[in-house]
Protein backbone atom coordinates (compact mmCIF):
# COMPACT_ATOMS: atom_id res chain seq x y z
CA UNK A 1 0.00 0.00 0.00
CA UNK A 2 1.45 3.16 -0.60
CA UNK A 3 1.93 5.64 2.14
CA UNK A 4 -1.07 8.06 3.04
CA UNK A 5 -0.44 10.18 5.55
CA UNK A 6 -4.16 10.17 6.84
CA UNK A 7 -4.65 6.83 6.79
CA UNK A 8 -3.72 5.90 10.81
CA UNK A 9 -6.01 9.26 11.54
CA UNK A 10 -8.50 7.05 9.21
CA UNK A 11 -8.71 4.03 10.40
CA UNK A 12 -9.47 5.26 13.80
CA UNK A 13 -12.62 7.43 12.71
CA UNK A 14 -14.15 4.28 10.59
CA UNK A 15 -13.62 2.17 13.92
CA UNK A 16 -15.66 4.84 15.86
CA UNK A 17 -18.08 5.07 13.10
CA UNK A 18 -18.64 1.59 11.17
CA UNK A 19 -19.99 -1.30 13.74
CA UNK A 20 -17.10 -4.04 13.09
CA UNK A 21 -15.06 -2.08 11.39
CA UNK A 22 -11.57 -3.63 11.45
CA UNK A 23 -9.33 -1.56 9.35
CA UNK A 24 -8.67 0.17 5.93
CA UNK A 25 -7.06 -1.50 2.90
CA UNK A 26 -6.03 -1.03 -0.77
CA UNK A 27 -6.15 2.30 -0.94
CA UNK A 28 -5.80 4.45 -4.11
CA UNK A 29 -5.81 7.61 -5.27
CA UNK A 30 -8.28 8.52 -8.16
CA UNK A 31 -8.25 11.27 -8.82
CA UNK A 32 -8.39 15.33 -7.62
CA UNK A 33 -6.22 18.67 -7.42
CA UNK A 34 -5.10 20.36 -5.31
CA UNK A 35 -8.65 21.68 -3.34
CA UNK A 36 -9.58 18.04 -3.27
CA UNK A 37 -9.13 14.36 -3.69
CA UNK A 38 -10.76 11.00 -4.56
CA UNK A 39 -9.86 7.79 -2.62
CA UNK A 40 -10.48 4.58 -3.55
CA UNK A 41 -10.55 1.44 -0.51
CA UNK A 42 -11.39 -1.11 0.75
CA UNK A 43 -12.94 -1.49 4.06
CA UNK A 44 -12.75 -5.10 6.21
CA UNK A 45 -15.87 -5.07 8.16
CA UNK A 46 -16.90 -7.90 10.46
CA UNK A 47 -14.15 -10.26 8.39
CA UNK A 48 -15.56 -8.83 5.00
CA UNK A 49 -14.57 -6.30 2.48
CA UNK A 50 -16.48 -3.53 1.52
CA UNK A 51 -16.26 -1.26 -1.23
CA UNK A 52 -15.72 2.48 -0.79
CA UNK A 53 -15.01 5.91 -1.67
CA UNK A 54 -13.34 8.95 0.22
CA UNK A 55 -14.38 12.13 -1.19
CA UNK A 56 -12.23 14.67 0.73
CA UNK A 57 -10.35 17.87 0.85
CA UNK A 58 -7.31 17.92 3.02
CA UNK A 59 -7.37 21.53 3.89
CA UNK A 60 -10.96 22.15 4.10
CA UNK A 61 -10.75 25.18 1.69
CA UNK A 62 -13.22 26.10 -1.20
CA UNK A 63 -13.18 23.74 -4.37
CA UNK A 64 -13.01 25.35 -7.65
CA UNK A 65 -13.58 24.22 -10.67
CA UNK A 66 -13.88 26.05 -13.86
CA UNK A 67 -16.08 28.90 -13.22
CA UNK A 68 -18.42 27.41 -11.21
CA UNK A 69 -18.67 27.65 -7.24
CA UNK A 70 -18.67 24.57 -5.46
CA UNK A 71 -20.65 23.41 -2.19
CA UNK A 72 -18.74 22.41 0.71
CA UNK A 73 -18.48 18.49 0.69
CA UNK A 74 -20.22 18.33 3.84
CA UNK A 75 -23.20 19.83 2.31
CA UNK A 76 -22.61 17.20 -0.59
CA UNK A 77 -22.66 14.54 1.65
CA UNK A 78 -26.20 15.65 2.65
CA UNK A 79 -27.54 16.45 -0.49
CA UNK A 80 -26.47 12.95 -1.79
CA UNK A 81 -28.39 11.11 1.25
CA UNK A 82 -31.40 13.26 0.59
CA UNK A 83 -32.15 12.33 -3.28
CA UNK A 84 -30.88 8.36 -2.13
CA UNK A 85 -33.44 8.45 0.37
CA UNK A 86 -35.90 9.38 -1.85
CA UNK A 87 -35.51 7.17 -4.38
CA UNK A 88 -32.61 8.25 -6.86
CA UNK A 89 -29.70 6.07 -7.99
CA UNK A 90 -26.95 7.23 -5.70
CA UNK A 91 -23.90 5.82 -3.90
CA UNK A 92 -24.98 5.65 0.21
CA UNK A 93 -23.10 8.12 2.11
CA UNK A 94 -21.51 5.98 5.58
CA UNK A 95 -19.53 8.66 6.92
CA UNK A 96 -18.97 12.11 7.13
CA UNK A 97 -15.79 13.36 8.62
CA UNK A 98 -15.54 15.28 11.90
CA UNK A 99 -13.28 18.49 12.58
CA UNK A 100 -11.43 15.81 15.26
CA UNK A 101 -10.39 12.50 13.06
CA UNK A 102 -8.26 14.91 11.63
CA UNK A 103 -8.84 13.70 8.06
CA UNK A 104 -9.97 17.08 6.58
CA UNK A 105 -13.66 17.82 5.09
CA UNK A 106 -15.26 15.09 3.29
CA UNK A 107 -17.18 11.90 3.39
CA UNK A 108 -17.28 8.07 2.66
CA UNK A 109 -19.56 6.77 0.54
CA UNK A 110 -20.27 2.75 -1.11
CA UNK A 111 -18.04 2.34 -4.34
CA UNK A 112 -20.56 0.74 -6.62
CA UNK A 113 -19.76 -1.21 -9.77
CA UNK A 114 -19.71 0.31 -13.06
CA UNK A 115 -18.43 2.91 -15.97
CA UNK A 116 -17.77 6.39 -16.54
CA UNK A 117 -16.13 7.11 -19.29
CA UNK A 118 -18.41 7.92 -22.29
CA UNK A 119 -16.17 5.93 -24.70
CA UNK A 120 -16.35 2.59 -23.26
CA UNK A 121 -20.54 3.38 -22.64
CA UNK A 122 -21.26 4.85 -26.23
CA UNK A 123 -18.60 2.35 -28.63
CA UNK A 124 -18.05 -1.20 -26.30
CA UNK A 125 -20.16 -4.38 -27.18
CA UNK A 126 -20.83 -5.16 -23.89
CA UNK A 127 -23.28 -2.27 -23.35
CA UNK A 128 -25.18 -2.88 -26.51
CA UNK A 129 -27.92 -3.90 -24.87
CA UNK A 130 -28.88 -1.09 -22.42
CA UNK A 131 -27.87 1.80 -24.42
CA UNK A 132 -30.85 1.84 -25.88
CA UNK A 133 -32.75 2.16 -22.23
CA UNK A 134 -30.76 4.81 -20.67
CA UNK A 135 -32.24 7.87 -22.17
CA UNK A 136 -35.60 6.84 -20.50
CA UNK A 137 -33.95 5.74 -17.25
CA UNK A 138 -31.61 9.17 -16.99
CA UNK A 139 -35.24 11.02 -17.58
CA UNK A 140 -37.05 9.05 -14.65
CA UNK A 141 -33.85 9.26 -11.83
CA UNK A 142 -33.96 13.56 -12.66
CA UNK A 143 -37.61 13.25 -12.35
CA UNK A 144 -36.81 11.71 -8.96
CA UNK A 145 -34.35 14.55 -8.49
CA UNK A 146 -36.15 17.23 -9.26
CA UNK A 147 -39.04 15.72 -6.58
CA UNK A 148 -36.40 15.65 -3.75
CA UNK A 149 -37.88 18.09 -0.77
CA UNK A 150 -36.18 21.08 -0.51
CA UNK A 151 -37.63 22.34 2.53
CA UNK A 152 -34.39 21.57 4.17
CA UNK A 153 -31.80 21.42 1.38
CA UNK A 154 -32.65 25.17 0.30
CA UNK A 155 -31.24 26.51 3.50
CA UNK A 156 -27.83 24.91 2.75
CA UNK A 157 -27.42 25.18 -1.02
CA UNK A 158 -27.52 27.88 -3.22
CA UNK A 159 -30.22 29.35 -5.23
CA UNK A 160 -29.30 29.91 -8.80
CA UNK A 161 -32.53 29.77 -11.65
CA UNK A 162 -32.60 30.35 -15.41
CA UNK A 163 -31.87 34.43 -15.18
CA UNK A 164 -29.48 34.00 -12.25
CA UNK A 165 -27.50 31.31 -14.57
CA UNK A 166 -27.16 33.42 -17.46
CA UNK A 167 -26.07 36.27 -15.20
CA UNK A 168 -23.08 34.69 -13.45
CA UNK A 169 -22.21 32.76 -16.99
CA UNK A 170 -22.26 36.74 -18.76
CA UNK A 171 -20.07 38.00 -15.41
CA UNK A 172 -18.03 35.48 -16.41
CA UNK A 173 -17.68 35.84 -19.92
CA UNK A 174 -17.63 39.66 -19.25
CA UNK A 175 -14.40 39.05 -17.43
CA UNK A 176 -12.23 37.36 -20.04
CA UNK A 177 -12.22 40.93 -22.40
CA UNK A 178 -12.47 38.64 -25.42
CA UNK A 179 -14.98 39.03 -28.10
CA UNK A 180 -17.14 36.33 -29.24
CA UNK A 181 -20.26 37.78 -31.54
CA UNK A 182 -21.22 34.02 -31.64
CA UNK A 183 -21.65 34.23 -27.40
CA UNK A 184 -23.24 37.61 -27.42
CA UNK A 185 -25.89 36.50 -30.11
CA UNK A 186 -26.73 33.40 -28.11
CA UNK A 187 -26.91 35.62 -24.54
CA UNK A 188 -29.46 38.12 -26.62
CA UNK A 189 -31.62 35.06 -27.89
CA UNK A 190 -31.80 33.24 -24.62
CA UNK A 191 -32.26 36.53 -22.00
CA UNK A 192 -36.27 36.78 -23.13
CA UNK A 193 -36.46 33.22 -22.82
CA UNK A 194 -34.78 32.64 -19.78
CA UNK A 195 -36.71 35.31 -17.99
CA UNK A 196 -39.33 32.55 -17.12
CA UNK A 197 -37.04 29.82 -15.99
CA UNK A 198 -37.75 30.07 -12.37
CA UNK A 199 -38.99 27.23 -11.37
CA UNK A 200 -36.96 25.96 -7.75
CA UNK A 201 -36.24 21.99 -7.68
CA UNK A 202 -32.98 20.70 -6.36
CA UNK A 203 -30.85 20.39 -9.40
CA UNK A 204 -27.79 18.33 -9.72
CA UNK A 205 -26.17 20.82 -11.81
CA UNK A 206 -23.71 18.49 -13.64
CA UNK A 207 -25.94 15.59 -14.77
CA UNK A 208 -23.62 14.46 -17.67
CA UNK A 209 -21.20 11.71 -19.15
CA UNK A 210 -18.52 11.33 -16.69
CA UNK A 211 -21.00 11.31 -13.30
CA UNK A 212 -23.41 9.17 -14.54
CA UNK A 213 -22.11 5.40 -13.22
CA UNK A 214 -23.50 2.49 -15.90
CA UNK A 215 -23.14 -0.79 -16.30
CA UNK A 216 -24.56 -3.21 -18.45
CA UNK A 217 -27.56 -3.07 -16.14
CA UNK A 218 -28.85 0.30 -16.81
CA UNK A 219 -27.90 3.74 -15.17
CA UNK A 220 -26.26 2.68 -11.89
CA UNK A 221 -26.41 5.81 -9.97
CA UNK A 222 -25.43 9.71 -10.73
CA UNK A 223 -22.35 11.13 -9.32
CA UNK A 224 -20.31 14.10 -8.47
CA UNK A 225 -23.20 16.27 -6.92
CA UNK A 226 -20.45 19.73 -6.06
CA UNK A 227 -22.74 22.13 -8.26
CA UNK A 228 -25.62 21.01 -6.87
CA UNK A 229 -28.27 23.60 -6.00
CA UNK A 230 -31.77 24.73 -5.78
CA UNK A 231 -32.94 26.07 -9.62
CA UNK A 232 -34.82 25.57 -13.14
CA UNK A 233 -35.26 21.29 -13.45
CA UNK A 234 -34.93 21.75 -17.28
CA UNK A 235 -31.17 22.83 -16.31
CA UNK A 236 -30.22 19.08 -15.88
CA UNK A 237 -32.56 18.15 -19.18
CA UNK A 238 -30.25 20.87 -21.24
CA UNK A 239 -26.80 19.87 -19.66
CA UNK A 240 -27.52 15.94 -20.52
CA UNK A 241 -28.52 16.75 -24.39
CA UNK A 242 -25.42 19.71 -24.84
CA UNK A 243 -23.84 18.45 -28.12
CA UNK A 244 -20.02 18.76 -26.36
CA UNK A 245 -21.40 15.08 -24.08
CA UNK A 246 -22.93 13.49 -27.11
CA UNK A 247 -18.92 12.51 -28.14
CA UNK A 248 -19.60 12.13 -31.79
CA UNK A 249 -23.05 10.63 -31.56
CA UNK A 250 -24.76 13.69 -32.70
CA UNK A 251 -28.25 12.06 -33.87
CA UNK A 252 -28.50 10.45 -30.22
CA UNK A 253 -29.29 13.59 -28.38
CA UNK A 254 -29.07 12.55 -25.11
CA UNK A 255 -25.67 12.06 -24.03
CA UNK A 256 -25.15 10.45 -27.36
CA UNK A 257 -27.12 7.19 -26.36
CA UNK A 258 -30.65 7.95 -26.47
CA UNK A 259 -33.84 10.37 -27.84
CA UNK A 260 -34.84 13.29 -26.17
CA UNK A 261 -38.25 11.90 -26.40
CA UNK A 262 -37.53 8.75 -24.75
CA UNK A 263 -35.65 11.01 -21.47
CA UNK A 264 -38.97 13.31 -21.57
CA UNK A 265 -41.15 9.97 -21.52
CA UNK A 266 -39.02 8.37 -18.44
CA UNK A 267 -39.30 11.76 -16.90
CA UNK A 268 -43.18 11.92 -17.28
CA UNK A 269 -43.44 8.49 -15.70
CA UNK A 270 -41.70 9.10 -12.66
CA UNK A 271 -43.69 12.27 -11.68
CA UNK A 272 -41.73 15.05 -13.29
CA UNK A 273 -44.32 16.06 -15.43
CA UNK A 274 -44.60 17.16 -19.11
CA UNK A 275 -41.91 18.63 -20.66
CA UNK A 276 -41.83 21.54 -23.63
CA UNK A 277 -39.67 20.61 -26.36
CA UNK A 278 -39.12 24.41 -26.63
CA UNK A 279 -38.02 24.62 -23.38
CA UNK A 280 -35.45 21.98 -23.52
CA UNK A 281 -33.93 23.67 -26.57
CA UNK A 282 -33.27 26.59 -24.31
CA UNK A 283 -31.51 25.02 -22.27
CA UNK A 284 -30.12 22.62 -24.73
CA UNK A 285 -28.68 26.00 -26.13
CA UNK A 286 -27.62 27.31 -22.31
CA UNK A 287 -25.59 23.77 -22.06
CA UNK A 288 -23.90 24.90 -25.08
CA UNK A 289 -23.24 28.47 -24.41
CA UNK A 290 -22.11 27.22 -20.55
CA UNK A 291 -19.68 24.53 -21.85
CA UNK A 292 -18.03 27.81 -24.21
CA UNK A 293 -17.66 30.02 -21.63
CA UNK A 294 -16.38 27.35 -19.48
CA UNK A 295 -13.66 26.47 -22.31
CA UNK A 296 -12.59 30.20 -21.60
CA UNK A 297 -12.03 29.38 -18.13
CA UNK A 298 -9.89 26.49 -18.93
CA UNK A 299 -7.62 29.03 -21.22
CA UNK A 300 -7.33 31.22 -18.11
CA UNK A 301 -6.51 28.18 -16.57
CA UNK A 302 -3.78 27.44 -18.78
CA UNK A 303 -2.22 30.85 -18.12
CA UNK A 304 -1.73 29.86 -14.90
CA UNK A 305 -0.44 26.52 -14.95
CA UNK A 306 0.39 25.94 -18.58
CA UNK A 307 -1.29 22.33 -18.99
CA UNK A 308 -1.64 21.72 -22.69
CA UNK A 309 -4.25 19.72 -22.44
CA UNK A 310 -6.09 23.11 -20.58
CA UNK A 311 -4.70 24.76 -23.64
CA UNK A 312 -6.22 22.36 -26.17
CA UNK A 313 -9.73 22.88 -24.49
CA UNK A 314 -9.38 26.84 -24.65
CA UNK A 315 -9.88 25.99 -28.72
CA UNK A 316 -12.77 23.94 -28.01
CA UNK A 317 -15.01 27.22 -27.34
CA UNK A 318 -15.65 27.03 -31.12
CA UNK A 319 -17.34 23.51 -30.96
CA UNK A 320 -20.11 25.26 -28.86
CA UNK A 321 -20.68 28.24 -31.23
CA UNK A 322 -21.48 25.79 -34.48
CA UNK A 323 -23.36 23.96 -32.04
CA UNK A 324 -25.18 27.80 -31.04
CA UNK A 325 -25.40 28.55 -34.97
CA UNK A 326 -27.06 24.58 -35.66
CA UNK A 327 -29.36 25.41 -32.56
CA UNK A 328 -30.31 28.80 -32.77
CA UNK A 329 -30.09 30.23 -36.49
CA UNK A 330 -31.09 26.31 -38.12
CA UNK A 331 -33.45 24.89 -35.10
CA UNK A 332 -31.03 21.24 -35.50
CA UNK A 333 -30.45 20.08 -32.12
CA UNK B 1 13.61 35.41 -45.96
CA UNK B 2 13.65 32.09 -43.78
CA UNK B 3 15.42 28.75 -45.04
CA UNK B 4 13.56 25.29 -45.57
CA UNK B 5 12.17 24.01 -44.16
CA UNK B 6 8.89 26.24 -43.87
CA UNK B 7 7.10 26.59 -40.28
CA UNK B 8 4.49 24.63 -41.20
CA UNK B 9 6.77 21.43 -42.48
CA UNK B 10 8.05 21.78 -39.15
CA UNK B 11 4.86 21.72 -37.32
CA UNK B 12 3.82 18.82 -39.50
CA UNK B 13 7.20 16.84 -38.39
CA UNK B 14 6.86 17.67 -35.29
CA UNK B 15 3.39 15.76 -35.19
CA UNK B 16 3.96 13.24 -36.62
CA UNK B 17 7.27 12.61 -34.43
CA UNK B 18 4.81 12.52 -31.40
CA UNK B 19 2.40 10.00 -33.23
CA UNK B 20 4.46 7.76 -34.36
CA UNK B 21 7.19 7.44 -32.28
CA UNK B 22 6.89 9.10 -28.83
CA UNK B 23 3.42 8.05 -27.81
CA UNK B 24 3.99 4.06 -28.63
CA UNK B 25 6.36 4.69 -26.04
CA UNK B 26 4.41 6.37 -22.95
CA UNK B 27 1.55 4.64 -21.01
CA UNK B 28 -1.13 6.29 -19.25
CA UNK B 29 -1.66 10.00 -18.57
CA UNK B 30 1.51 11.16 -20.41
CA UNK B 31 0.23 9.00 -23.65
CA UNK B 32 -2.78 11.00 -23.28
CA UNK B 33 -1.31 14.13 -22.59
CA UNK B 34 1.29 13.62 -25.87
CA UNK B 35 -2.12 13.16 -27.84
CA UNK B 36 -3.43 16.22 -26.69
CA UNK B 37 -0.07 17.88 -28.04
CA UNK B 38 -0.42 16.22 -31.27
CA UNK B 39 -3.81 17.23 -31.81
CA UNK B 40 -2.47 21.25 -30.91
CA UNK B 41 0.54 20.96 -33.24
CA UNK B 42 -2.63 20.00 -35.82
CA UNK B 43 -4.20 23.02 -34.63
CA UNK B 44 -1.31 24.80 -35.56
CA UNK B 45 -0.78 23.15 -38.99
CA UNK B 46 -4.52 24.05 -40.05
CA UNK B 47 -3.97 27.95 -38.57
CA UNK B 48 -0.58 28.44 -40.61
CA UNK B 49 -2.72 27.00 -43.98
CA UNK B 50 -6.14 28.02 -43.73
CA UNK B 51 -5.92 31.11 -40.77
CA UNK B 52 -4.74 33.89 -43.49
CA UNK B 53 -7.36 33.73 -46.00
CA UNK B 54 -10.15 33.24 -43.13
CA UNK B 55 -8.85 36.08 -41.56
CA UNK B 56 -8.86 37.96 -44.87
CA UNK B 57 -12.43 36.75 -45.40
CA UNK B 58 -13.89 37.86 -41.93
CA UNK B 59 -12.55 41.16 -41.84
CA UNK B 60 -14.45 42.03 -45.42
CA UNK B 61 -17.61 40.69 -44.09
CA UNK B 62 -16.82 42.67 -41.13
CA UNK B 63 -16.65 45.31 -42.72
CA UNK B 64 -19.27 45.51 -44.95
CA UNK B 65 -21.74 44.33 -41.75
CA UNK B 66 -20.45 47.26 -39.66
CA UNK B 67 -19.74 49.91 -42.39
CA UNK B 68 -16.23 50.52 -41.22
CA UNK B 69 -12.82 50.00 -41.56
CA UNK B 70 -10.84 48.07 -38.60
CA UNK B 71 -8.37 45.72 -37.58
CA UNK B 72 -10.01 42.38 -37.01
CA UNK B 73 -9.85 42.49 -33.30
CA UNK B 74 -11.47 46.08 -33.48
CA UNK B 75 -14.04 44.74 -35.27
CA UNK B 76 -15.14 41.77 -33.73
CA UNK B 77 -15.05 44.20 -30.37
CA UNK B 78 -17.59 46.61 -32.33
CA UNK B 79 -19.97 43.48 -33.21
CA UNK B 80 -19.68 41.77 -29.61
CA UNK B 81 -20.99 45.65 -28.69
CA UNK B 82 -23.73 46.19 -31.15
CA UNK B 83 -25.17 42.81 -30.45
CA UNK B 84 -25.27 43.44 -26.65
CA UNK B 85 -26.80 46.72 -27.05
CA UNK B 86 -29.49 45.90 -29.71
CA UNK B 87 -27.89 48.40 -32.19
CA UNK B 88 -28.09 45.00 -34.66
CA UNK B 89 -30.62 42.86 -34.38
CA UNK B 90 -30.01 39.14 -33.21
CA UNK B 91 -32.69 37.99 -36.50
CA UNK B 92 -30.69 39.99 -39.14
CA UNK B 93 -30.07 37.27 -41.82
CA UNK B 94 -26.56 39.52 -42.72
CA UNK B 95 -25.81 38.90 -39.22
CA UNK B 96 -26.74 35.43 -38.99
CA UNK B 97 -24.90 34.70 -42.36
CA UNK B 98 -21.75 35.92 -41.10
CA UNK B 99 -21.89 34.35 -37.49
CA UNK B 100 -22.16 30.95 -39.38
CA UNK B 101 -19.68 30.99 -41.84
CA UNK B 102 -17.06 32.54 -39.60
CA UNK B 103 -17.78 29.62 -37.33
CA UNK B 104 -17.41 26.97 -39.67
CA UNK B 105 -13.96 28.39 -40.32
CA UNK B 106 -12.83 28.53 -36.60
CA UNK B 107 -14.09 24.81 -36.20
CA UNK B 108 -12.49 23.59 -39.35
CA UNK B 109 -8.99 25.24 -38.27
CA UNK B 110 -9.75 24.05 -34.72
CA UNK B 111 -11.55 20.57 -34.74
CA UNK B 112 -12.31 19.68 -38.79
CA UNK B 113 -13.80 16.19 -37.35
CA UNK B 114 -16.34 17.61 -34.59
CA UNK B 115 -19.72 16.48 -34.97
CA UNK B 116 -21.02 19.90 -35.03
CA UNK B 117 -19.00 20.77 -38.00
CA UNK B 118 -20.44 18.23 -39.96
CA UNK B 119 -24.53 18.99 -39.19
CA UNK B 120 -23.50 22.05 -40.30
CA UNK B 121 -21.99 21.46 -43.65
CA UNK B 122 -24.86 18.83 -44.39
CA UNK B 123 -27.28 21.73 -45.06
Amino acid sequence: MPQVDFLADLDHALALALPGFERVDIITRLSGGASQETWSFDALINGRREPLILRRSPGGGARVTEGSASIPLETEAVVIEAARVTGVAAPRVRYVLKEEDKVGHGYVMDRLAGETIARKILRDTEFDAVRPRLAYQCGAILAKIHQVDTAVLSKVLPFIDGPAQLRRYRDLYDSYDYPHPVFEFAFKWLEPRMARAKRQTLVHGDFRHGNLLISPNGVEAALDWELTHIGDPLEDIGWICTNSWRFGVADKVVGGFGDLRDLLAGYEEAGGGKIDIDEARTWIVYGSLKWGVMCMSMYQGFRNDGSVERAAIGRRSSETEIDLVNLIIHGRM
Amino acid sequence: MMDQPSMLELVKAVQSFIETKAMPELKGHTAFHARVAANALGIVARELELGPKTANTEEARLATLLGREGSLEDLNRDLCQRIRESRIDIQSEALRRHLELTTLDKVSIDQPTYSGLKIAKSR
